[in-house]
């Protein structure tokens, strides 16, 4: 393997690792408001005794998953020197406001959360809760502004001589369609991932037949949660897949393993890929397939009829405009030519700043301008080199839609069974599948990411810097040594983080929560 | 008492009542302990400011390497 592969593997495991932490702070950091809420407006001791339990599970999950995303800042720092010098305050503006704003905010309100319970009024604890889940909510969203600039880099000038990216517009970059629809999509998501925790470990008590009401108040709460999450985050999903087809339409195509698209383009619900695939042949890549006639044209375009470009369209510069229309922008092989003018205009523009030559610098500077939206192709030779790896973006959405529906399932035969047929608790089955729906959705919600940041590739910021640009030149070794120390680490972290969890949940099981 | 004093004595009394927070805050000290102490310290440097002095050096440096089309990946 490459150091840039060796680099990528190791961001890809920080990410995997820091991503099983944070979903579950934010979903419970809500559903433990909601139960707070309930007491406060109750009284009732129970709800009290049941927020501090799945609080306890809440501060652990915190407690093991806070730092583990600076271990990404330190990679950005020595990894990606090249990205991190090149995207300048842009990246860093987003980073730095979630640190002071919402880490402090995270943390004064935690320890309210936690000590606050005989010193500060039912109201004061209850707003620190709300709080600290507005803190957790807050984090998310600084870091999904960074990435989505990443993939729809906007708001920003690149400087030839600070060979930085400027922001002139931080509201271009803080809301830019992709951040508003990615930062929503996540977050409801991680009410889903919070739900179905929350729902998973309830069903393990029923399995037990040991803290039955507290499983049930539980199992109600949390299938509400789990239901409008998965609700939402299928209807920002479709508001994303319109994002997808407009801003980036290859990770749109890699996702459906699309070639040649067509006006009322089928949606492939499940099918096998052909391994044997290549760009050349003519075939349409699958070994088998079940489709949705016109369901991708009105996935992309809410317009059954509309056309959907594939790979070698979009190679070929077809594309589909705002207005759905088809239209024939720039081809692959035309970005690499202006990609490598782009290239030798900042070199000109530098030959001549540091000559003095103003004339040629201005002169650079206006070619720069022109062809700088291509100045990430300039590093390929071939347009093939510009497309992301198809089967595991494919598969990965495949997992991540079908897990989805598994969940939203699980939320709705929960709810029948809270409010109408009780008794269905008792069935092993029905609690087994809320045991094992806490590793799909971990599966579902990895799934997302791989298809956001693989779809994504070759770019590390979308048109403007491939991945093999943004890498420092440090030695693969020094990268391998790191990766299998991340690798002993972050398994170390994990052990610890579930058999803690485990104990406290067993140590509950031997006792009435609500006692 | 002081705000400041309550404070102080809200989470003294706080980590002294604590059970599994105890075991908790371990492993947050080690945790930081490793990351800033010995994998920021040792494993990551910052690339960029090791090799140059000013903003213009490391301007430099990174126009180097982004338009180096010999580089190796």
């Amino acid at each position: 393997m490459s150091m840039v592969d060796w680099s990528r593997g190791q961001f890809a495991l920080t990410a995997i690792v820091h991503w099983l932490f944070v979903p579950l702070t934010i979903g419970l950091s809500l559903i433990v408001g909601i139960m707070e809420t309930i007491y406060y407006r109750t009284r009732q001791e129970k709800w009290k005794k049941l927020t501090k339990f799945w609080m306890t599970l809440f501060g652990i999950n915190f407690a093991c998953g806070v730092a583990t995303g600076i271990i990404l800042e330190f990679e950005f720092g020595t990894n990606w020197s090249n990205y991190s010098w090149f995207v300048g305050d842009i990246f860093g503006a987003p980073l730095a406001i979630e640190g002071i704003l919402a880490f402090f905010m995270e943390s004064t309100f935690i320890a309210v959360m936690f000590f606050g319970w005989k010193k500060v009024s039912p109201a004061f604890h209850l707003a620190s809760t709300w709080l600290t889940a507005l803190g957790v909510v807050l984090s998310a969203l600084w870091i999904l502004v960074a990435n989505a600039w990443m993939q729809y880099p906007a708001g920003m000038e690149f400087d030839p001589s600070q060979m930085r990216n400027v922001m002139v517009s931080f509201t271009d970059v803080a809301l830019s369609p992709v951040a508003v629809n990615k930062f929503f999509h996540t977050v409801l998501s991680g009410w889903v991932l919070g739900a179905t925790f929350v729902i998973g470990v309830s069903c393990w008590f029923l399995l037990r037949k040991t803290n039955i009401e507290a499983a049930k108040m539980s199992i109600k709460i949390a299938s509400w949660v789990g239901l409008a999450g998965i609700v939402l985050t299928m209807w920002t999903g479709d508001g994303s897949a319109v994002e997808v087809a407009r801003c980036q339409p290859m990770k749109l195509a890699a996702m459906e393993a699309l070639y040649n698209g067509e006006k009322g383009q089928s949606l492939v619900a499940f099918g096998i890929l052909d391994p044997q695939k290549s760009l050349e042949d003519d075939s349409d890549g699958m070994l088998m397939s079940i489709d949705i006639p016109c369901g991708l044209s009105i996935l992309a375009n809410h317009d059954a009829n509309s056309f959907v470009p594939g790979i070698n369209d979009i190679m070929a510069g077809i594309s589909v405009n705002a207005d759905g229309d088809t239209v024939n922008t720039v081809s692959y092989a035309d970005r690499i030519l202006l990609g490598k003018q782009s290239h030798e205009a900042l070199r000109q523009f530098s030959e001549a700043e540091k000559a003095g030559d103003t004339a040629t610098m201005e002169l650079a500077r206006l070619k720069l301008k022109e062809t700088f939206p291509y100045f990430g192709y300039g590093y390929f030779d071939e347009p093939s080199q510009a497309i992301p790896p198809v089967a595991l973006t494919f598969y990965s959405f495949r997992v991540m839609v079908m897990g989805g529906g598994w969940l939203l399932l699980l939320f709705v035969v929960m709810l029948f069974v809270a409010y109408r047929r009780e008794k269905a608790f008792e069935w092993k089955w029905l609690a087994w599948a809320g045991l094992i729906s806490i590793p799909i959705v971990w599966i579902v919600s990895e799934s997302g990411w791989v298809v956001a940041e693989m779809g994504r590739q070759p770019w590390v910021i979308q048109d403007l810097m491939p991945t093999r640009a943004a890498v420092s030149a440090v030695s693969s070794g020094s990268v391998q040594t790191t990766f299998w120390i991340f690798t002993v680490i972050f398994t170390v972290l994990l052990v610890t983080e579930i058999s803690i969890m485990v104990h406290e949940i067993a140590k509950a099981s031997k006792n009435d929560i609500l006692k | 008492m002081s705000v400041f004093e309550s404070i102080f004595k809200f989470y003294l009394d706080g980590f002294r009542s604590m059970t599994v927070g105890r075991k908790l805050w371990a492993l947050i000290i080690i945790k930081l302990i490793i990351i800033f102490a010995v994998l920021k310290l040792f494993f990551f440097p910052d690339f960029i400011k090791s090799r140059c002095d000013t903003e213009s050096e490391c301007a430099d440096h990174v126009r180097n390497e982004l338009l180096d089309s010999n580089r190796n990946y």
